[in-house]
C-alpha cells in the first residue's frame, strides 16, 4: 500500500527530498516529462491528447509538519522548536526520528510524582521541553546530531480494519493527497496533466505559489488530507469533516474561496456518479490552493480532501472508502474540465 | 535471555494492573530456567522458589525479591458516537495522553489512538488548557454500531510503545516501571545459578503494584521471607528537575535509606556494593517509598526490608528511559548478596534463631 510508505517516509518542510524520490519511482513510466523546481517541488507533466488542451494543475504537497534542533545543550539533551503549526499539547512523551540517520529520541516529561498539584493543569511549551537521545555531554550528542537537523514522530501506519476500513499513520496531511494524486496518474486526460507534488505548504503555501507561476494552469485542483473534528464536544460545533462522510469538497477555507464553476462541477459529477461526497466548513485551515489562485493573474482553484483526524499530530487516522471515494471524484471531474467556460 | 531482549519483550507485552497475564507466563517461561517450584498466588503474583544449599542443621532462611510486571493503563468507561470514554488505571499525567497509540483489548486487540483536535480549530485559549479526562476519547476507527460489538464498559486498555535503543545504553519504551526490576530479578537468578548459596529465594514478580502495593501484600504473606528487597525504578537526573530530587541514570544501582529500609540490611548491601567494586548510589527516603518495599516492611510481624531503585527518566509516560547497565549492576549486586547471606549475617539482621 503506497500511503503505508508515503505515511512511514520523512519530509519535514524544507526537507522533502525522501518523500520526493519515494513519489518520483511511483510514477516513472506514467507520466510524459517531470522536473524538480528550485524549491524541490516536483512537476510532472502527463500530456493529453487533442488540440488545443488545457493546462490543468493538480496538487499535493509533500512536506509534513515537524521539529528542528536549534540547541544542543551541555548535558547532552536537544531543544527543538516546531516547523509548522503544532498543538504543543501533544509533543509529551513521544518518540521521534532525528536527521537524516534517524537517530531515535525522546521528548520526556516531568514525572506525575513530582508535579505540584497546579503544575498538572499547566501546559508545558515547547521552549521548556528537550528530546533526549540518551547522550551524556554536548560532544557526545555532537556525534549523532547537530543544530538544524529536522525530527519527525516515529510512528508506523497500521489499519485498524472495520467498515470505514480506517487507517492510523502519521503525516496523512498531505501524504493522503499525495497517494491520491499519484494514482490519478494511472488514468488518461483529455488536457495537459501537470501533477505537482509541492514543498513548504505548512510553512506558508511556498512550493505551490512557484510551481503555479512556472506551470501557469488554466484550472487548478489542491488534494489534500484535511482536518475533522468530528469527536464528541461540550459545544455543538461543526466536526468540519466526518470521517467516513465522502470526499470533502471546499467552497471557502482561510485561503481561497473556491472557484464556483469547479465546486459546480465537483458536485454535479458526484451526484451523477453516486460518489459519496460532503462540504468542509468554511474558514477552516489553508491549502496550496490559496497560493496557486492567485498565481500571475490569477488561477480558477479548487481542494478536495480526505478527511483525516488529529492532523498535526503525531498520528493521524482516515478511512480508506473516503480517499476512494476522493480517487474516483477527482478522475471523473477531471474529465469534464475541458467542459467548462473559464471565460467570465 | 539476554536483559535487552528480555526486558523488550515483557515491556512490549500488555500487563495492567490486574490483568498482569500475558506477562506473567513470560515472565513464567524465563523464571522457570532457574527456579525449584514455580506457583502464582490467589491475585496473580508470580512467585519462583531457587533453593539454597545447606547442610541439614543450618536452619532454613529465605529471602524474597519482589519487582512488579504490573503497569499503569486505561479502562473503558463509555462509547459515545463512535468514540470510547476512558478512565485511569494508576496515577497518570493527563498531559502525556494525547496523541498516544492505543491497544484496547475488546473482543479482540482493537489498536487506536488517543485523540486529538486539530489546532486549526482551537483557539489559543483552548491550546493553553490541559485537555481534562472527560474530554479526551479513545478512536479505534470504527462505527458505533461496530463498536457496540467489539468493545465493553470495562475494557482495558493498553498504551503502545516500541522498546528503542538509545545512544549510550541507554533505552526507551513503556512500563519499564517496574518491568526493569524483573529483568534485574532474572538476572539475579541466572548469576545465582553459577553462584552457591545457602538461603532459599523467593523471586516475586508482583501484581497491582500501581494501584495500591496489592500483590507484594499478600505474596509477602504467603512466603513468610525473613527478609525482603523490592526492587523499583527511581527518579533518574532529567533536564528541568532538581538534581536534588533524583538519582543518575548509568549511576548503578540506587539503594534506599529511611524509615522503609532496615538499617542493617542496607550496610549489608552497601558492604556488598563496595567489596565487588559496583558503582552505586545513595537514595535517600524520607517517608512512605511507594513501592513494594512499603507493604512487605510491615508483612506478619515485620520484616527487615530494602529497596534497590533503577534510575529512570520520565516515569508513568510511554518514553520511560533507563541505562542497561544500572539493571545488570543490580541483577549482580542482588546475587552476590545472596551468595554472601548466611546465619551471621542473619545474627546481624536480628533474626529469630
Amino acid at each position: 500500500m503506497l500511503l503505508k510508505e508515503l505515511s512511514e517516509a520523512v519530509g519535514v518542510s524544507g526537507h522533502e527530498g525522501a518523500v520526493r524520490q519515494l513519489i518520483l519511482d511511483a510514477i516513472k513510466g506514467q507520466v510524459d516529462e517531470h522536473r524538480v523546481d528550485a524549491l524541490g517541488n516536483l512537476i510532472a507533466l502527463k500530456k493529453g491528447h487533442g488540440e488545443k488542451r488545457r493546462k490543468v494543475m493538480v496538487a499535493a504537497h509533500m512536506d509534513e509538519i515537524g521539529l528542528m534542533i536549534v540547541r544542543i545543550e551541555k548535558e547532552g539533551s536537544l531543544r527543538f522548536r516546531p516547523v509548522g503549526g503544532i498543538d504543543h499539547r501533544v509533543l509529551l512523551a513521544k518518540k521521534v526520528l532525528i536527521g537524516d540517520k534517524k537517530v531515535p529520541g525522546v521528548i520526556g516529561s516531568k514525572p506525575v510524582h513530582l508535579l505540584e498539584p497546579r503544575q498538572r493543569q499547566q501546559v508545558v511549551h515547547v521552549e521548556e521541553m528537550s528530546i533526549d537521545i540518551g547522550a551524556t555531554s554536548q560532544d557526545d550528542a555532537s556525534n549523532l546530531v547537530k543544530v538544524g537537523d529536522y525530527a519527525t514522530f516515529d510512528v508506523s501506519y497500521r489499519e485498524l480494519g472495520g467498515q470505514l476500513r480506517a487507517v492510523t499513520g502519521k503525516a496523512f496531511d498531505d501524504r493522503a493527497g499525495c497517494a491520491v494524486l499519484i494514482q490519478l496518474l494511472s488514468g488518461t486526460y483529455p488536457f495537459d496533466l501537470y501533477a505537482t507534488f509541492t514543498v513548504q505548504e505548512e510553512v506558508g503555501l511556498r512550493g505551490a505559489r512557484v510551481a503555479a507561476y512556472s506551470i501557469a494552469p488554466d484550472v487548478a485542483f489542491a488534494l489534500e488530507g484535511t482536518i475533522c473534528d468530528d469527536m464528541p464536544k461540550l459545544k455543538d460545533v461543526s466536526p468540519t469533516t466526518i470521517v467516513g462522510g465522502g470526499a470533502a469538497i471546499t467552497i471557502m477555507d482561510r485561503s481561497v474561496i473556491a472557484d464556483r464553476r469547479l465546486v459546480d462541477l465537483l458536485v454535479r459529477t458526484a451526484e451523477e456518479h453516486g460518489i459519496p461526497h460532503q462540504f468542509k466548513q468554511p474558514n477552516m485551515g489553508g491549502t496550496d490552493a490559496g497560493a496557486i489562485h492567485l498565481a500571475r493573474t490569477g488561477v480558477p482553484a479548487v481542494t478536495v480532501a480526505v478527511p483525516s483526524r488529529y492532523i498535526h499530530s503525531p498520528v493521524c487516522l482516515l478511512s480508506l472508502n473516503d480517499l476512494d471515494s476522493t480517487v474516483k471524484l477527482m478522475r471523473e471531474t477531471l474529465m469534464g474540465v475541458n467542459d467548462i467556460e473559464l471565460n467570465r | 535471555m539476554q536483559t535487552k531482549d528480555f526486558l523488550k519483550q515483557i515491556t512490549e507485552a500488555s500487563g495492567v494492573s490486574g490483568y498482569e497475564d500475558s506477562v506473567r507466563e513470560l515472565v513464567r517461561t524465563e523464571f522457570a530456567l532457574y527456579a525449584d517450584e514455580i506457583r502464582t498466588d490467589t491475585l496473580g503474583s508470580l512467585i519462583a522458589l531457587k533453593r539454597g544449599e545447606r547442610s541439614a542443621e543450618t536452619p532454613r532462611r529465605s529471602i524474597m525479591l519482589a519487582g512488579h510486571m504490573d503497569e499503569i493503563g486505561l479502562v473503558i468507561t463509555q462509547a459515545e458516537k463512535g468514540y470510547l470514554r476512558f478512565s485511569t488505571v494508576g496515577g497518570f499525567d493527563l498531559r502525556v495522553l494525547l496523541g498516544q497509540e492505543v491497544v484496547v483489548h475488546g473482543h479482540r486487540d482493537l489498536p487506536g489512538v488517543i485523540g486529538t483536535r486539530p489546532p486549526h480549530v482551537l483557539s489559543s485559549e483552548e491550546q493553553e488548557q490541559v485537555v481534562p479526562l472527560d474530554r479526551l476519547f479513545i478512536d479505534v476507527g470504527l462505527t458505533e454500531a461496530e463498536l457496540a460489538e467489539s468493545v465493553r464498559v470495562g475494557d482495558i486498555v493498553t498504551l503502545r510503545r516500541d522498546f528503542t535503543e538509545l545512544a549510550g545504553g541507554l533505552v526507551a519504551g513503556k512500563a519499564f516501571d517496574d518491568r526493569a526490576a524483573v529483568a534485574c530479578i532474572a538476572q539475579c537468578l541466572q548469576h545465582l545459578s553459577t553462584l552457591k548459596h545457602t538461603w532459599d529465594v523467593y523471586a516475586v514478580a508482583t501484581v497491582q503494584e500501581e494501584t495500591g502495593l496489592k500483590g507484594a501484600l499478600t505474596s509477602a504473606f504467603g512466603i513468610e521471607p525473613d527478609i525482603g528487597i523490592a526492587i523499583d525504578v527511581g527518579h533518574g537526573n532529567m533536564l528541568g528537575v532538581s538534581e536534588v530530587d533524583t538519582v543518575n541514570v548509568g549511576g548503578g544501582p540506587a539503594l534506599g535509606f529511611g524509615p522503609n529500609i532496615h538499617p542493617v540490611l542496607y550496610e549489608q548491601l552497601v558492604g556488598v556494593a563496595k567489596k565487588y567494586e559496583i558503582c552505586h548510589q545513595i537514595d535517600p527516603i524520607p517517608g512512605a517509598s511507594g513501592t513494594d518495599a512499603w507493604a512487605m516492611q510491615v508483612t506478619r510481624e515485620g520484616m527487615p526490608t530494602a529497596l534497590i531503585s533503577i534510575p529512570l527518566r520520565y516515569m508513568h509516560t510511554t518514553v520511560e528511559t533507563l541505562s542497561l547497565k544500572d539493571v545488570e549492576r543490580i541483577g549482580r549486586l542482588l546475587a552476590l548478596f545472596i551468595a554472601g547471606l548466611s546465619e551471621e549475617s542473619a545474627s546481624e539482621l536480628g533474626l529469630a534463631r
